[in-house]
């Protein structure tokens, strides 16, 4: 096996390019699991955390731009205000040493339909910056996974970073495991109100072979929402919202949960992130 | 391959590093610092946690060559000579060691919360101690043991 471990992003993308079957790695809580389980034996390990830049993240045509080695912790202390969904998203990830090491981009790597980073991405329409010699090109985050731990990505391409609005009205995240901490999701609910459009984001975990949309949900509710009266929130509009998501997910029994518990979960944490939202809005 | 790093302030080098290892198979293995337990090698227990670059992280998550030119600081690195630092003392003194697996992970994970709370409120201590796995004593002579370093640091 190989250690490689460029100082630049030229270099990473040129090394990608050499060796398509190099792994990348940057917090390494997925990658160090496959390796001290000995499951995985990539012929090389392609260390990102000394790329310049990757880590941080930047204000970029009216977006953040969140580079792809961004901490989940960083996110917390310092996206909280811009981008609330992805940081409460981010709160609960594993545990404090966790979330200190791992980042979107592995999140997105990884491509696991339980990763909590995504339900808050989908939601807010956020796209992913991929990157290799051959060039750049933004992916709509809906459009990135293809399947159980599968996504667009070339053989060639790394994640540059995620490009998403920051948030112009409140957005909630929930999740439901076993218990708070270290937990990974058993299902998971992301919600985004978009008052000046009148419109309504939503992002589904752990509940179909990738994370999901639920489309339908968010037309009902944003046609049902009384956006002019900011009226209170109807517990019929709500409830409607919550058998849309759950309709919407295509879950399965496994070790962590039952199909059934995961779409009655989904409802309820739907039901709950929108009553919590427009509360917030109308608050 | 060689890898050379700060560890607990002393210049450190680690030969016939494998590519794959873990930066907590190198400190307890090549370096002789066997105070970082080897439990999970998941993530899931903390009993690895060592700072790296002063943020605390499961050493059983980082490569040993991302540790490169970087600065360990493990539990080892928080006591000098034979005295103990003030949580390892509060945690003798509150009965939070039993068999002790998990106890070098907590001093590190208690270390950082008081350097960043000094007068952390119980919740923040439980949020803090999420990621560290106690199997013999329940908890609450953990939770002692930091209210008392935290009484004792002011």
């Amino acid at each position: 096996m190989q250690f490689l471990s460029p100082a630049t992003w030229a270099e990473a993308l040129a090394v990608k390019a050499d060796l398509p079957d190099a792994t990348p790695i940057a917090g390494g809580t997925d990658v160090m699991v496959e390796l001290n389980f000995r499951r995985h034996r990539p012929p090389a390990l392609l260390d990102l955390t000394r790329v310049p830049g990757l880590a941080s993240w930047s204000l970029e045509g009216g977006r953040i731009r969140v580079g792809a080695g961004l901490p989940y912790s960083r996110i917390m202390d310092e996206l909280g205000g811009r981008l609330p969904g992805l940081a409460m998203a981010s709160r609960t990830v594993g545990s404090p040493q966790i979330r200190n090491r791992g980042t979107l981009g592995g999140n997105l790597g990884s491509a696991s339909p339980a990763g909590d980073g995504h339900p808050p991405l989908l939601a807010g329409g956020a796209e992913v910056e991929l990157a290799s010699v051959r060039g750049v090109r933004t992916v709509p985050v809906a459009e990135f996974f293809t399947g159980p731990k599968r996504s667009v990505m070339a053989v060639d391409e790394l994640i540059a970073a995620v490009l998403v609005a920051p948030a112009e009205g409140p957005e909630q995240f929930a999740k439901v495991g076993t218990r708070n901490a270290m937990v990974i999701a058993v299902g998971s609910f992301a919600l985004a109100l978009h008052p000046s459009r009148q419109a309504v984001g939503t992002g589904v975990g752990s509940a179909g072979p990738t994370p999901l949309r639920a489309p339908e949900a968010e037309e009902f509710a944003a046609a049902h929402l009384p956006w002019e009266s900011r009226a209170a929130l109807d517990p019929e509009t709500a409830r409607r919202f919550g058998e849309l998501v759950s309709a919407a997910a295509s879950p399965i029994d496994d070790v962590r949960g039952s199909a059934a518990y995961r779409r009655h979960a989904l409802a309820v944490l739907a039901r709950r992130t929108l009553t919590w939202a427009w509360s917030e809005l109308c608050g | 391959m060689r890898v050379r790093c700060k560890v607990n302030g002393a210049d450190r080098t680690a030969d016939d590093v494998w590519e794959g290892e873990s930066l907590l198979y190198m400190l307890r293995e090549r370096l002789g610092l066997p105070g970082s337990k080897n439990a999970c090698e998941q993530g899931e227990c903390g009993s690895c946690t060592v700072y790296l670059d002063g943020t605390p992280v499961c050493s059983c998550l980082v490569a040993a060559g991302q540790a490169a030119g970087r600065e360990v600081v493990t539990v080892e690195g928080l006591s000098s000579g034979d005295g103990l630092s003030a949580v390892q003392e509060a945690f003798l003194q509150a009965g939070a060691v039993q068999c002790g697996f998990c106890t070098p992970g907590l001093v590190v994970a208690v270390h950082d919360l008081l350097e960043r709370s000094p007068e952390p409120s119980d919740p923040q201590i439980r949020e803090a101690l999420a990621g560290n796995l106690c199997r013999c004593t329940g908890y609450e002579k953990i939770m002692e043991a930091v209210r008392l370093a935290a009484r004792g640091e002011r």
